[in-house]
């Protein structure tokens, strides 16, 4: 493995507790209980207990899990908008948990920020005044943060409702103008919670659409939270799941698939259909005896979806190569049983 | 296992609860049966309060002439309010009935729209009409100062209150004392430090009038939506700019109607006030009730209910509009706002420069006069007349077998198990915190030496509250389902709401003597508009799919009411007994005016001798004691109720 | 917006021009001062205080009309209770009491201990405190306004609130009261129940004259409603000096009261002539009937009233300009 970059932030041994004399409960015996069992003891909840990752520069991190499961609290950790109870957090070599509020303000201006499930825009704003209310809060001039805020609404296709009042806008519209806002102070790192859940699918997949554009474009580091695996899936390049405040598994998405941790990761995708997932890596697997060795090639890192013409006209099994090497074959019964959700056979 | 338990422990509860209650009632009946009469405390047991009180309100007599404080401190504040006072009051004189009317209804067109701008002006000329033109605006010059000055203290209070939990918790009982000490206890006191006239008249308004105004001013800001401030948080805003970006205009609304709550306070207070010289209606409803005139009492009366009302209209017409036009933005069009405004100004310039070209159109012209005093004085002759017979049985009938019985329950059974069976009440309605502050507030009217007249009152307030409920649920299920009979009777219940007690006290005192009883029913016609209202909205509040499935599965409108909207509407219903008991509880002292006792006649006591001041204070204190009980009680019923739901 | 904004300026300063041009006026009006009268020293300003009844308001209407008239006073009335009036001697607000009723806890704190206050002699009127019952009854039960008789009745006067026994009805509680030893030391079967407020009293006296209900009350002279309910006094043992010494239980009835006038000192040494009128001032139950009656029944206006009375009765009220400087 080559020389990892430094991360854009990196987390270790992050714990929240909410209730009483949270501190008490970290490192102590009562740490190791289940959550339930925990606040029936002592009244506290473990919203998020032992986290470490490193997300790196550019990347799309989701993280996800079940409602309750600490995503929000851990998200705000993260930009303390909620104190963590213990743990580091580094944010391009800066300890975040270390800073004073004024420094805390300064990166929340500048370096970081976020949009919300329920939006949270100001009805009595235009749009255009929620858009440039970040630069607002700094002391920017009027004439400046219009024109910067002008740059973001077209940049989420809301030209035209720079009037308009929030109220005035579909839910679609409302969680564009979230984005904007958050776009406009043209931040290091984004955070995202949960932001399409109040829209309806159509609107939802036109706005992941959106966001991949946006990404594209301004290659920002995105931390996001979403509880739908199919948004995870799309949007993520790498996946914390989280329960009970713990993660649980963290992976490329055809890791969670293919290689679910325990019972709780294998449910959540379950109805993924795997062909979607999965390269061929994950079928691929050792030539039995008297196998005819003369298929076509494909490349490992091939989602099955697309190699399904190509093994499916090749008269013999394909051949799975990776750096030039035959990882193994895969014929028509495998990319079958992978369609059908049937177990597959030991992968490589 | 979990699943045994689960299952166990709440039916095991149920049963608790059913039968606890009727348990504890039982044991305390066979006490008060074999223990009657015995460890009974005397009125006056522990003076030491009392004492302490009086020596204090001494101290302030005493030293008025020297203390810097006075000099210093009240005094400056008495005659500035004073002064405020009295020009503008020489102002609207000045000004006249035309220029009053044309500024009001101006002021009522711009932020409340043409239909409120009508009103208000029909309203101002409504005090003409009753003969009471001079009386009304010297009223309303108080009410207006003392409500500015409410706002100017309560709203930044409030603000702080929203966003600082520690002050929040400080406030909270603070506000409670504010406003269920009855005024009648420190009235004498306000005079020592603020001196006879309108500017005590205008404290001790204010001291009544501030808590609705941080109180709502905090919801309000709690209110504003918690992703919004995390929002603006997480985009480094300071504090303060959270505060003016994002808090106070999202809690314009809710403030607006702190507003509105905080005049309509300011409002029924203006009798009380008339007692230490404060002109204006007030003064005219107390001199009516010492010639026993009923009808110039109501004649009086009538104007400040015209006040309130256009009051409370153009407020609750302003909040609405504050927040319609905060989200819509440019709801009205540029040219009905320059009409608005022109309109306004237009009526303002008329108004008062119809006085100006003739000094004789600045009074009142004496034929437009139609009091409402004669036909008032044959109707209340003739209803007392009549139904004496009837009410004089009622009285008779619920004293001997509601009123005695309760009263010898609470004042016959040996204290400490008055005590403990009271916590055990509340402990079986709400839990342990409400049965601490129940022992609590019970040893505290100990400790004021007042344990008789407390038992005395508790009796009257919970039978009070008993009829307030069955007239509120009563008129509040049909005004639910009617929407006719709410138009109808609502006008009345906000009559009723505002109408000054001394102006029903005489017909009350005509209709069922001077008793306990009569204590109840001036009480009930002050606490039972809120009651009814609150039932109404509750009962309005149950989705129409609800009662429409329970019709169409064949359910007659008596099971629809008793089966579907009173139950679902249950979070009202402990609403309303809360709002009951405390409105009840604030007719203790009016009630001490007409032989209900109690703590009541302490009060009034203390207000009439001066040696009994420190009495008076401790029995208010008393009533404090009470007040917290019972609200807290029933408080934690609602709440214990929707957590086992 | 903007627009809107400057608007809603104009439509403010218009407010302020005209609330500007409504002060000029106040200060216009208020240089007319009324014109003095001939009266050789300048009067002042006068503040009396107007407890809360009738007769006490004929006391201050008839007062204040003489000084307002006579004299070119500038009088304030202050509607408030007597404990508070008290206060204001203190505070400087009221100068003068016109009806005073004992309240020895009162004199002691602000005549004696803090010498802001002083007596200023009988204002003529005799307060009979006693025991009565609604004339009906009177004539209904002759024998019932002997004292010694009440126990026979004592079932005639039970109520919802005396407990089995007759009820006796005591009114305001500011007003002097020995009604509970009373009724101790006489041994009768009755009980005190306190209506609270004097409209309590009369209410109560006028529906049992309406409906023919038994009553009996404390009550007291002068008294307004008396002109038209019609009442019998129970004769109690006489007053003796001293028959009233133990608070606890008494035999004898209430001795007649007679009401005094209070002053603020510093007032009363201000040289002003509303001093010696106040001083004068001096008539009898019958003249403060008669006006409280005009004032409670006849619907006049408290000047009203005193300019009836004043027009019918010269001789007495003229008597009171004794060292004014002023004979009208
Ligand atoms: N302020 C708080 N005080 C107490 N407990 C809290 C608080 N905020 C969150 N919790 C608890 O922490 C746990 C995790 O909550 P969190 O909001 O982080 O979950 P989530 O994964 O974001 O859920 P969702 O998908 O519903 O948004 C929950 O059990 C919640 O009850
Ligand atoms: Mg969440």
């Amino acid at each position: 493995m080559n020389v990892e970059p430094e991360p854009a932030i990196s987390v270790r041994g992050l714990w929240k507790v909410f209730g009483p004399h949270p501190e008490r409960i970290v490192g102590s015996p009562e740490a190791e209980l289940s959550r339930a069992d925990l606040r029936e003891q002592t009244g506290c909840t473990a919203a998020v207990r032992d986290v470490n990752f490193d997300v790196a520069p550019g990347e799309v991190f989701v993280v996800m899990g079940l409602s309750g499961s600490g995503k929000s609290t851990l998200v705000r950790c993260l930009t303390r908008l909620v104190e963590p109870t213990a743990g580091q957090i580094t944010f391009e070599g800066e300890d975040i948990v270390a800073a004073d509020q004024a420094r805390l303000r300064e990166l929340r201006r500048h370096r970081f920020s976020m949009v919300f499930q329920h939006f949270g825009l100001l009805p009595h704003r235009k749009v255009i005044d929620n858009v440039a209310y970040g630069l607002e809060v700094r002391g920017m001039n009027k004439a400046d943060r219009h024109a910067r805020a002008h740059e973001v609404v077209e940049l989420v296709g809301l030209q035209g409702y720079e009037q308009a009042y929030p109220d005035q806008l579909s839910g679609g519209m409302q969680q564009r103008v979230g984005l904007a806002r958050a776009l406009a102070v043209d931040p290091d790192l984004l955070f995202f919670d949960e932001p399409f859940s109040a829209l309806d699918p159509l609107i939802r997949r036109g706005m992941q659409d959106e966001v991949l554009r946006l990404h594209h474009e301004v290659k920002k580091t995105m931390i996001f939270i979403t509880h739908d695996l199919s948004e995870a899936l799309k949007l993520g390049d790498r996946i914390l799941i989280m329960r009970d405040g713990a993660a649980v598994q963290l992976g490329r998405p055809d890791e969670l698939v293919g290689a679910p941790a325990d019972d709780y990761v294998a449910d959540f995708t379950r109805d993924v259909p795997k062909s979607h997932v999965l390269t061929l890596r994950w079928i691929a697997r050792p030539p039995v005896v008297g196998e005819p060795l003369d298929g076509p090639e494909l490349p490992a890192t091939t989602i099955i979806r697309d190699a399904i013409r190509d093994v499916m006209h090749a008269t013999a099994p394909v051949k799975v190569m990776s750096n030039g090497q035959l990882l193994g074959l895969v014929d028509h019964e495998d990319v079958l049983r992978v369609i059908a959700g049937e177990p597959q056979p030991v992968s490589v | 296992m979990t699943i045994l338990t689960a299952d166990l422990v709440p039916s095991s509860r149920r049963f608790d609860r059913r039968w606890s209650i009727p348990v504890v009632l039982v044991a305390w009946w066979l006490v008060w049966r074999f223990g009657f009469g015995t460890h009974n405390l005397p009125n006056g047991g522990p003076t030491f309060i009392q004492d302490w009180f009086l020596r204090i309100r001494n101290a302030a007599d005493a030293g008025r002439d020297s203390s810097p404080l006075f000099i210093y401190f009240f005094n400056p504040i008495a005659k500035t309010t004073g002064s405020v006072i009295s020009s503008m009051m020489s102002l609207t004189t000045n000004l006249g009935w035309t220029g009053i009317t044309g500024i009001a209804s101006a002021i009522s067109l711009w932020v409340a729209g043409w239909r409120h701008g009508l009103l208000t002006a029909v309203g101002f000329i409504s005090f003409g009409v009753l003969g009471l033109e001079a009386e009304s605006m010297q009223t309303l010059v108080q009410i207006i100062v003392a409500v500015f000055l409410s706002l100017l203290i309560g709203i930044p209070l409030g603000v702080w209150a929203g966003v600082s939990n520690g002050f929040s918790r400080v406030v909270t009982p603070v506000l409670d004392i504010m406003q269920i000490l009855p005024t009648f206890a420190y009235l004498p006191l306000i005079t020592l430090f603020f001196l006879i006239g309108p500017a005590s008249g205008t404290i001790a308004t204010m001291i009544y009038a501030i808590p609705p105004a941080i109180r709502l001013t905090a919801a309000g800001i709690r209110e504003v939506s918690t992703a919004t401030v995390e929002a603006s948080e997480s985009l480094g805003a300071t504090k303060w700019q959270r505060l003016t970006d994002v808090q106070l205009p999202m809690a314009k609304r809710t403030i607006v109607l702190g507003v509105n709550q905080t005049m309509m306070a300011a409002l029924s207070m203006i009798t009380i006030a008339a007692l230490i010289a404060a002109p204006g209606l007030g003064a005219s409803v107390i001199s009516a009730l010492i010639k026993l005139d009923v009808g110039a009492a109501f004649n009086a009366g009538l104007a400040i209910v015209c006040m309130a009302i256009v009051f409370d209209r153009v407020t609750t017409a302003a909040s609405v509009r504050t927040e319609r036009a905060s989200r819509a933005g440019g709801a009205a069009s540029q040219r009905t706002r320059l009409l608005r405004y022109g309109a306004g100004i237009g009526l303002i310039a008329l108004g008062v420069i119809l006085p100006g070209i003739n000094r004789s159109l600045a009074t009142f012209p004496d034929r437009w006069v139609h009091g409402t005093r004669n036909p008032v004085n044959s109707v209340a002759n003739w209803t007392q007349l009549h139904w004496y017979g009837a009410t004089s049985w009622l009285t008779t009938t619920v004293t001997h077998w509601l009123i005695d019985p309760l009263q010898s329950l609470l004042s016959n059974t040996p204290w400490p198990v008055v005590v403990l069976g009271l916590a055990l009440l509340a402990y079986f309605v709400g839990g342990l915190r409400p049965a601490i502050v129940t022992a609590g507030c019970l040893m505290g009217a100990i400790l004021m030496g007042l344990w008789p007249s407390s038992m005395t009152t508790l009796a009257s307030v919970l039978i009070g509250a008993l009829f307030t409920m069955i007239i509120g649920i009563g008129f509040g299920v049909w005004l639910g389902r009617s929407r006719m009979a709410d138009q109808l009777i609502r006008p009345i219940l906000d009559a009723g709401q505002v109408m000054p007690p001394f102006v029903y006290l005489v017909p009350c005192l005509a209709l069922f003597g001077a008793t306990r009883f009569t204590g109840i029913v001036a009480a009930l016609v002050y606490a039972s508009p809120a009651v009814i209202k609150i039932v109404a909205e509750g009962i309005r509040s149950v989705p129409a799919n609800t009662t429409e499935s329970a019709i169409s599965s064949g359910s007659n409108s008596w099971q629809t009411i008793v089966k579907v909207q009173l139950p679902m509407a249950r979070g009202m219903l402990l609403v309303a007994l809360n709002q009951g008991i405390i409105f009840v509880l604030a007719m203790v002292v009016v009630g001490g005016l007409v032989g209900a006792g109690g703590l009541g006649f302490d009060v009034v006591n203390g207000f009439a001798q001066s040696v009994f001041a420190g009495t008076g204070l401790a029995a208010g204190l008393a009533i404090v004691f009470l007040g917290i009980m019972l609200d807290r009680i029933t408080q934690s019923a609602g709440r214990s109720r929707r957590t086992t739901d | 917006m903007r627009r809107m904004a400057s608007l809603r300026a104009a439509a403010l300063l218009a407010c302020t021009g005209v609330l500007l041009a409504a002060c000029a006026g106040t200060s216009n009006t208020a240089a007319s001062t009324p014109a003095t009268s001939s009266s050789a020293k300048p009067c002042g300003t006068v503040n009396i205080a107007d407890n809360p009844w009738v007769g006490y308001e004929a006391d201050v209407a008839v007062v204040s009309y003489l000084l307002k008239t006579k004299l070119g006073c500038t009088v304030n009335i202050s509607k408030i209770d007597e404990q508070v009036s008290w206060q204001g001697f203190g505070t400087g607000q009221v100068d003068v009491i016109l009806e005073n009723w004992g309240h020895a806890d009162l004199v002691t704190k602000y005549i004696t201990t803090q010498k802001v206050a002083q007596d200023f002699g009988s204002q003529g009127n005799q307060g009979i405190i006693g025991w009565y019952v609604p004339a009906w009854m009177a004539t209904k039960y002759p024998d019932i306004t002997n004292w010694q008789n009440l126990n026979k009745y004592s079932s005639l006067f039970v109520t919802s609130e005396s407990g089995g026994k007759g009820q006796l009805l005591d009114g305001d509680p500011s007003y002097v009261t020995n009604d509970a030893a009373l009724i101790t030391g006489l041994k009768l079967n009755y009980k005190v129940v306190v209506g609270g407020s004097e409209a309590a009293l009369i209410k109560s006296l006028q529906t049992a004259t309406q409906q023919t209900k038994a009553l009996l009350f404390y009550f007291y002279e002068p008294q307004w409603a008396l002109a038209n309910l019609k009442v019998a006094r129970v004769t109690l043992p006489p007053y003796t000096a001293g028959c009233d010494a133990n608070p606890k239980s008494m035999a004898c009835d209430y001795p007649p009261y007679p009401l005094n006038k209070v002053v603020r000192v510093a007032w009363a040494n201000s040289g002003s002539p509303a001093v010696n009128l106040v001083q004068n001032f001096k008539w009898t139950n019958d003249d403060q009937n008669k006006v409280a009656e005009m004032i409670a029944n006849e619907n006049m206006t408290d000047d009203q009233a005193a300019q009836k009375w004043v027009d019918a009765n010269p001789t007495v009220w003229k008597a009171w300009f004794a060292g004014t400087g002023l004979t009208p």
